[in-house]
């Protein structure tokens, strides 16, 4: 290939000196040019976008980790009422229940005050029944006493006869 | 065929450096088997030190290249 | 010669400088196809980091998080490799890669010319960055800077001989750094190059040359990647150098 005519390229290009002040030239350029694009530019520009989204990744991480604290407190907050309502709800219950017993005691003593009145007045005409009959069987003892002593011929004052007629009862009684 | 004595021995010469590649070829295997059976051995040191893999196989292939670059200048340059 | 075997591969042409409008001769001034790929190359790099982040959005569209995800990548691989300190050279370290990240890419369109396949190109950013690493060094430590050539944890008598290995691999840095860039898209683009001519001379048989060609080219995508990702964090193990002599 160093046969051909051109001197200067039929080698390595990479060898011909004569190219080099130019290629140097504008590589420097060009590398000046992307120096500047990016410090100038870009690399702040990028550096403030990521710092920026490290940040807000940073934000949200502990926002969510508020709400999730609050999410909790919040629970909490839920069955605290919850229990509360539920004692209260007992509470009222309970009170309801005392209540009701309450007045149904109140209407048992009645009723049974009511009724040991009934018994007592019960009692009370029993017993005057009873006394009045007791009077009634003297009178007629002491009648028929009378009667008997008149037919049997011996004379006895009503005195006596009530006295007797008293003390056979009352032993009557007593029996 | 054409060409002069100097000319086959230019070629000779540049077909002798390829030997040159079979040199680095083996470098560069030495390097990526061993990285290869420490990373095996301990896989989470490996990431730390791909960089470490690629500087060694970089120069080991710097050799190859260079007798690359001998065998471009006979054929070319000289 | 390679006319008798019925096809021409001119792998090289594709590397040529050549004015833009016409012409021989290549001033320095020139308008050439360098100044053109170059100009596309600030042209994306434009798009991608200042018209992407544009809407400064929260929620990024995908361009955007694209951008961002750079600016990450470079960021955090500085931070790894140099520590905290050296997050201030953050801008030109980030020029670089998405200098040379765009230029590999750009070259790997079809007829495109790669102005990183250059030695010129490479040479200039390795050794902008040797110089710079080293006046830094000099500037942040003064003459103390010089003892990371003189390690102290060998034996005394080894000292002397490890300085002179020391001193001739920070020397070669420079060399290797531009020329594993160069050499890397050189020979990437050769090769496709080589193939492609294959491609022409075979006839119906080119579908294998062509297969070949479709994997290099993934590969060359590959490559035209980790060379950005290679060449952007050996500088930062050269800055780190800089910032922290003493190992």
């Amino acid at each position: 290939m160093e046969t051909e005519p051109n001197g200067a390229e039929t080698g390595m290009p990479q060898l011909d000196f004569a190219t080099f002040p130019n290629q140097l030239f504008w590589l420097v350029i060009a590398l000046v040019v992307i120096y500047l694009i990016l410090s100038r530019v870009a690399l702040p520009r990028i550096g403030t976008v990521l710092a920026e989204r490290s940040g807000t990744i940073t934000n949200d991480l502990a926002a969510a980790e508020e709400l999730k604290t609050k999410a909790a407190e919040a629970e909490k907050a839920y069955e605290q009422a919850l229990a509360d309502a539920r004692a209260e709800a007992n509470k009222i219950i309970d009170r309801a229940k005392a209540e009701m017993r309450a007045e149904l005691d109140v209407a048992i003593a009645k009723a049974d005050s009511e009724i040991a009145a009934k018994q007592e007045e019960s009692e009370k005409r029993i017993a005057e029944i009873r006394a009045s009959a007791q009077d009634t069987v003297q009178e007629v003892a002491r009648d028929t006493t009378a009667a008997v002593l008149s037919a049997m011929g011996s004379e006895a004052d009503s005195a006596t006869i009530d006295a007797a007629v008293k003390a056979r009862a009352s032993r009557g009684d007593a029996a | 065929m054409e060409g002069d004595i100097a000319e086959m021995g230019k070629f000779i010469g540049v077909g002798l450096t390829a030997f040159g590649m079979g040199g680095a070829a083996i470098g560069v295997g030495t390097v990526a088997g061993n990285y290869l059976s420490g990373a095996l051995r301990n896989p989470s040191a490996a990431p730390g030190q791909t960089a470490m893999l690629f500087i060694g196989i970089a120069f080991a292939e710097a050799l190859g290249i260079f007798s690359f670059l001998v065998a471009l200048l006979l054929m070319f340059a000289v | 010669m390679a006319e008798e075997i019925g096809f021409v591969i001119e792998p090289m042409e594709q590397f040529e400088v050549t004015p833009l409008f016409g012409g021989e001769a290549v001033h320095w001034y020139t308008p050439t196809n360098v100044t053109l790929w170059l100009a596309l190359t600030v042209l994306s790099v434009a798009l991608l980091m200042v018209a992407a982040s544009r809407g400064r959005a929260l929620v990024p569209s995908r361009v955007q998080s694209m951008a961002e995800l750079t600016y990450g990548f470079v960021h955090q691989m500085i931070e790894d490799v140099t520590g905290k300190d050296g997050v201030r050279y953050f801008p030109y370290i980030m020029t670089i890669f998405v200098f040379i990240l765009f230029a590999n890419l750009l070259g790997l369109i079809p007829w495109a010319f790669t102005t990183t396949s250059h030695i010129a190109v490479t040479a200039f950013l390795a050794l902008a960055v040797f110089l710079t690493v080293t006046a830094l060094g000099f500037v942040l430590h003064g003459l103390s800077f010089l003892k990371m050539f003189w390690i102290e944890a060998a034996p005394l008598a080894l000292r002397p001989a490890l300085a002179i290995i020391e001193l001739i691999s920070y020397f070669v840095r420079p060399v290797s750094h531009s020329i594993r860039l160069a050499g890397n898209m050189m020979a990437g683009h050769a090769v496709l190059k080589v193939f492609a001519g294959f491609a022409g001379a075979l006839g119906v048989a080119s579908v294998v040359p062509i297969a070949g060609l479709v994997a290099m080219y993934a590969f060359e995508l590959l490559v035209a990647v980790i060379q950005a990702y290679v060449f952007t964090i050996l500088t930062c193990v050269y800055l780190k150098d800089a910032l922290h002599p003493h190992h």
